[in-house]
């Protein structure tokens, strides 16, 4: 996730990876990560806790002034089976919230042009 | 390509949702969606957010998703029609870069029937159906994570970004940086290839190219065998 600071909105880190930061850490499904007691008040957390702690790659470009932290390192693609939160554009620029499909089966397809 | 089987299988309870991994966007993706008409959601990902959400490292991959939002497949190659790859012929006038691309063309393994066929008989059997995995089983399946692999994808993630901001040529480094750290991962290196200025061959500001990379890695490999 491209970032212009080090610090990151907790509620952003929610949508984009799946981790929501609670009291208890850094959770994703029934996994919890302790965070510093500091990371656990404030509307913000330093992403270089959250790489420190996730095994997250942070990489920073000086020219531009900005970050990316990369996903959590060391298992599977998937934590867990639960379908991630995804909302997307459609073609014609409508978003799509991935989770308005419940009760039907889904076959996620994904294409290009290239 | 998609909307025939989805006209058969939603009212049998499937919906198909397509997604266009495409750094330009609607632009590069809408003529082809706009052809083929499609009845059923199709999204575009400009920041290819869907590999890294499901561990997507070449297209076309398929993932199933059941009624309660539980992944019940992985990530896997996903074709609805046959395509006879290996019946390829070979014009008498080709050049020996074509004859290479149209015998490693011959070689990529694609499964429709076969991937169609577990399809149908998921949507039929739901849970009962063998082709539905459990949740142990899909995470096991899903794509290997090491440091490598999510510093990969921030670099690819930085080379979209800066792309996308007009600074086509530092994003340069960024790409070339995640084609080194996962050079199985297909998608970051067709679509950096694409972004290419069309005056250049990707050679000239990558490693690789498609036809290099691919004989490399061995048509038969392009896309692995369905695990069904």
């Amino acid at each position: 996730m491209i970032l212009e600071s080090p610090r990151v909105n907790k509620s952003e880190v929610e949508r984009r990876t799946g981790w929501a930061i609670k009291p208890e850490g850094a959770c994703k499904g029934a996994l919890c990560v302790p965070l510093p007691g500091e990371a656990e008040e404030a509307e913000f957390v330093d992403a270089s806790v959250l790489a420190a702690r996730l095994g997250m790659a942070l990489i920073h470009d000086k020219r531009h002034e900005l970050w990316c932290l990369g996903p959590e390192s060391g298992g599977r693609a998937l934590t867990s089976a639960v379908a991630p939160t995804l909302i997307l554009p459609d073609y014609q620029g409508r978003d799509f919230d991935l989770a308005s499909l419940r009760g039907r089966k889904v076959l996620l397809v994904a294409w290009a042009s290239w | 390509m998609w909307q025939e089987l989805r006209t058969e299988l939603y009212p049998k309870g499937l919906e198909i949702v397509t997604i266009a991994l495409d750094t330009a966007g609607v632009e590069a993706a809408g003529p082809a969606i706009e052809a083929a008409k499609p009845e059923h959601p199709s999204l575009i990902d400009q920041a290819h957010t869907v590999d890294e959400l499901f561990g997507i490292v070449n297209v076309p991959s398929g993932v199933w998703i059941n009624e309660e939002g539980m992944i019940v497949r992985p990530a896997e190659p996903a074709w609805a029609t046959e395509h006879a790859y290996d019946k390829l012929p070979i014009p008498a006038d080709a050049t020996k870069e074509q004859i290479d691309a149209i015998t490693e063309g011959r070689k990529l393994l694609t499964e429709a029937d076969r991937y169609i066929g577990a399809l149908r008989d998921w949507v039929d059997r739901g849970s009962a159906s063998h082709f539905a995995l459990d949740p142990e089983e899909v995470v096991r399946r899903s794509a290997p994570r090491p440091m490598d692999v999510s510093l990969a994808a921030a670099n690819f993630e930085m080379g979209q970004h800066l792309h996308r901001a007009g600074h086509s040529d530092d994003a340069v480094d960024y790409f070339r940086e995640a084609h080194l750290l996962q050079p199985d991962n297909w998608t970051y290196k067709r679509q950096a290839w694409k972004l290419v200025d069309p005056g250049q061959r990707a050679d000239e500001v990558y490693e690789g190219n498609f036809l290099k990379d691919l004989k490399e890695q061995g048509g038969e490999n392009f896309y692995p065998a369905l695990d069904m």
